[in-house]
């Protein structure tokens, strides 16, 4: 089929350790395994964003829906996205001394983008 | 609008008005609580939570006082019209009958919808949640729950593409709870799984914010898997991986709840299957909330039979535990769920709950032998997944080499796992590594953020930066009201407006199940003939019925060949005009003084009892016995000659004991032989000379006045009528004679 392991079912092989356990050690064993599992995806969570992400952020930065798309549109085209959306917009607002909903509309309009580049890319803050 | 006239139809006009600046009263998810008050008419309960100031209590209540106990679990009830303005109203309804939880479903395909939904297009299974459809819910429910008196959770979806910015969008509009597990994404929505974890954090962050109860997305595998029981051991999984991911972003435990659902159903042995499972998940999850569903997997079309899964279901809940008693209406495996079938939905839990009251005080569950053996077999199986997830190389990997949903009990794998790659799925490549300067300036914010290059007295507080975001200051919020001329609530509603009214109220009615004026009625039918031909049959009758869009919806044996039972739907497009409608005065009742004073004055002879082979004797006791409240109390005297009578000895008696009453019982409708009982009585009495002596009555279930009176009675009584009713008939007719 698609290659997938296929196996009986050796549950009474596998589970020999297990069977020493107390209730509240096997419990404990549960949890700690899964903490093994899900410590590497926060970390993963912790260090990266996405599109979704920026834009949850720009909404709560008032701004709307439809004009969170062209503001995280705009910064991954110029690949700002890593810096944040958010921060784009704040940076963009303080450097030019815009209110921060002035400053989006006019990064959605096209102005500021190369300024914008030229801050975060030249390491400049 | 301030409140809510429990005599006035919600006016949805009304709650569209001035959307833009309506704000939520409050946010946060609302559990039930045990009340101080478990006495209810004649019982003392163990489990109920505070009683309701407006309800409706289940149909046998009317025998019990009319109490409605309310269980201490949350009431969960699922709507999913499509049109939210419709459902507003089903919503009202389902409070009063005891639901605390409103989930509405979502449309199909939102979830690789990359953004948020704008305005109210119509949805298909479910409406697209959207910040109009969600602000106005949320608005009629802050009526609604003032109406019922308890706080209504409302429910919705943090998943998809888009999931943080529904996230924000819900907690902006004081959403109690919603779904989220990137599980879901990933196996059932085939959405990139690195791109739904890195997500998830931020959706749920948010969520922990807005104080929402989370629902994880385990139960789906339940729905998927090829033989539910077998996923068991893969469930636990789910539900820790999801449970502890939350957990550790930030989520209190008490808002973490499992999605959690009785994997079999009989005729398969549930009861050993389920209840080891329920056992051993509560085992392991002792510190999370357990949202009980009800299986769908294995519903059918028939409503009888996923009434009793569902009530089997919420044995398991009391036998265990469930703080949300989530409720799946029983019409739900045959066509989007019904306004009323929500309703039966609410009032299967309601009646199961109190009638399981105190269950646990009496019986427990064994702690040794099968139960704990299967119990921990299953715990064992879930720690070997674990394992196995870990020995491959962690979550990625395990997903990509179909671990979930195979059709095996875990260790066993029949290699027809969901498997999904890595670099695969909608939003493939579009998660990005933050920089070192990366920032967002907002309140609950998941992960690295490098508010101290602006303020280092900030790093707790990002969105002081900015002057406070959405969150604290809430008219930073950006309403969108329609973006589609023609898909939305203000062009369906100007279809429907005849029934709608100018302000809710119409004289114009016509059937409705799911949206208003939408004309579907259901009809039952027997037909003494094969099932094949049973179908096609039933359709012509119901189209002879003058329906349109004619569907069978059930259809069950009643034999091979001597009969077949089937329920159709159709349109029947026709209305009333309220104004032309006769409606008979609702009967007069004397007061009891008046009805004593009159007896006591003329005394009045009554003999009584149930005609015919009839062994009925309820009513009749409740018609004549002073404890149930009957006419004995006005002073009465009652020769009551008990069941299955011989019409001639009750018409002898009369004449005997020389009374001025015959009441006669005749619950028994087969054959017409209530009719032909009334008939009998009155013509005997003819025959006897007597008739003019007495006023003679017929009471039962299916006796109306009507076909009493055209069957020789001189009054007949209903399902409804009570000693007070039958009283004040005998006062009137006595005095009608008198001054004859």
């Amino acid at each position: 089929m698609k290659g997938f392991v296929r196996r009986e079912d050796d549950y009474l092989k596998r589970n020999q350790h297990l069977v020493g356990l107390t209730d509240d050690e096997l419990k404990e064993r549960f949890w700690s395994l899964v903490e093994e599992i899900v410590d590497p995806l926060l970390d993963l969570a912790q260090k990266n964003t996405s599109p979704a992400i920026e834009r949850s952020v720009l909404l709560r930065m008032g701004f709307s829906s439809l004009e969170a798309q062209p503001l995280v549109d705009g910064a991954i085209d110029r690949g700002l996205i890593g810096h944040g959306v958010g921060h784009v917009v704040y940076k963009v607002a303080k450097v030019k001394n815009l209110d921060i909903r002035t400053a989006g509309l006019e990064l959605i309009e096209g102005k500021h983008w190369d300024d914008a580049v030229q801050i975060f890319k030249g390491g400049n803050k | 609008m301030n409140q809510l006239d429990i005599n006035t139809k919600l006016d949805v006009k009304e709650i569209l008005r001035d959307l833009e600046s309506y704000r939520p009263k409050r946010r946060g998810w609302t559990w039930r609580e045990k009340s101080e008050k478990q006495v209810y008419g004649a019982f003392e309960y163990s489990d109920m939570s505070t009683p309701l100031k407006n309800y409706i209590p289940m149909p046998a209540a009317q025998y019990f006082g009319n109490i409605d106990p309310q269980p201490n679990n949350t009431i969960t009830t699922e709507i999913a019209s499509g049109r939210f303005e419709d459902d507003i109203r089903r919503m009202r309804m389902a409070a009063w009958h005891g639901a605390d939880h409103i989930m509405v479903i979502r449309t199909a395909g939102q979830s690789h919808f990359d953004g948020l939904i704008e305005g109210t297009p119509q949805g298909i299974g479910g409406v697209p949640i959207s910040r109009k459809q969600v602000r106005a819910h949320r608005k009629a429910l802050d009526l609604i729950e003032d109406e019922v008196g308890r706080p209504i959770n409302y429910h919705s979806y943090v998943s998809g593409v888009a999931g943080p910015d529904v996230a924000v969008m819900l907690a902006e509009e004081g959403v109690n709870g919603a779904h989220q597990d990137p599980q879901y994404n990933v196996l059932y929505r085939n959405i990139n799984m690195v791109r739904s974890f890195v997500d998830a954090a931020e959706s749920k962050k948010v969520m922990a914010w807005a104080e929402m109860a989370q629902i994880d997305g385990a139960h789906n595998a339940n729905a998927t898997a090829r033989e539910a029981w077998k996923v068991m051991p893969e469930l636990m999984v789910q539900h820790g991986i999801n449970a502890l991911y939350s957990f550790k972003v930030g989520m209190p435990k008490e808002n973490i709840a499992l999605s959690t659902v009785p994997p079999s159903s009989s005729p398969a042995p549930c009861m050993k299957l389920d209840l080891p499972y329920a056992v051993a998940l509560r085992d392991l999850f002792t510190e999370y909330k357990m949202r009980a569903q009800m299986n769908t997997k294995y519903i059918t079309s028939s409503s009888r039979e996923a009434t009793v899964t569902h009530v089997m279901n919420m044995l398991i809940s009391r036998m265990t535990s469930a703080d949300i008693q989530s409720t799946i209406t029983p019409d739900e495996g045959r066509n989007v769920p019904w306004h009323m079938y929500n309703i039966e939905a609410c009032d299967t839990a309601k009646q199961t709950f109190a009638g399981l009251d105190g269950l646990m005080e009496m019986v427990e569950l064994k702690n040794d032998g099968y139960l704990r053996e299967k119990a921990r077999e299953l715990k064992e199986r879930a720690v070997l997944y674990v394992e196995e997830i870990i020995k491959v190389g962690g979550y990625f990997t395990a997903v990509e080499q179909g671990f979930f949903v195979d059709s095996g009990m875990y260790p066993e794998r029949n290699g027809d796992g969901i498997g999904r790659k890595i670099e695969g799925g909608v939003g493939a490549g579009s998660v990005y590594e933050r920089a070192e300067d990366y920032m967002a300036p907002v309140t609950a914010h998941y992960g690295y953020n490098n508010v101290a290059q602006y303020d280092a007295n900030l790093v707790d507080n990002p969105a002081a930066l900015i002057d406070g975001c959405t969150f604290e200051k809430p008219d930073k919020i950006v309403y969108i009201d329609e973006l589609d001329e023609n898909d939305n609530v203000n062009q369906r509603m100007a279809e429907s407006e005849k029934y709608r009214g100018e302000h809710g109220e119409s004289n114009f009615v016509k059937p409705e199940v799911q949206w208003l004026g939408d004309g579907v009625v259901q009809v039952e039918i027997l037909l003494p003939v094969a099932l094949r031909t049973a179908q096609y049959a039933a359709i012509e009758f119901a189209k002879k019925m003058n329906l349109k869009d004619v569907e069978v919806i059930h259809i069950e044996q009643m034999h091979l060949v001597e009969g077949t039972r089937v329920q159709l739907k159709g349109v029947l497009d026709m209305d009333l005009d309220l104004n032309n409608l006769v409606i008979p005065p609702e009967p007069e009742v004397m007061s009891d003084d008046e009805i004593r004073e009159e007896f006591d004055k003329y005394p009045v002879k009554i003999v009584a009892g149930t005609v015919g082979q009839d062994e009925h004797s309820v009513g009749l006791r409740e018609v004549i016995d002073i404890k149930h409240g009957g006419i004995e109390k006005y002073g009465c005297d009652v020769e009551y000659l008990g069941t299955s009578v011989p019409i001639e000895k009750l018409v002898d008696a009369a004449i005997e004991i020389n009374a001025d009453v015959i009441l006669a019982s005749t619950i028994i409708s087969h054959d017409d032989v209530h009719y032909k009982n009334m008939k009998r009585i009155h013509e005997y009495a003819v025959e006897k000379g007597v008739r003019d002596r007495f006023i003679i009555c017929a009471g039962g279930t299916q006796v109306t006045p009507e076909i009493a009176r055209d069957n020789g009675m001189d009054e007949g009584f209903g399902r409804y009528d009570r000693g007070v009713n039958v009283a004040t008939f005998l006062v009137k007719e006595r005095r009608a004679k008198r001054d004859k």
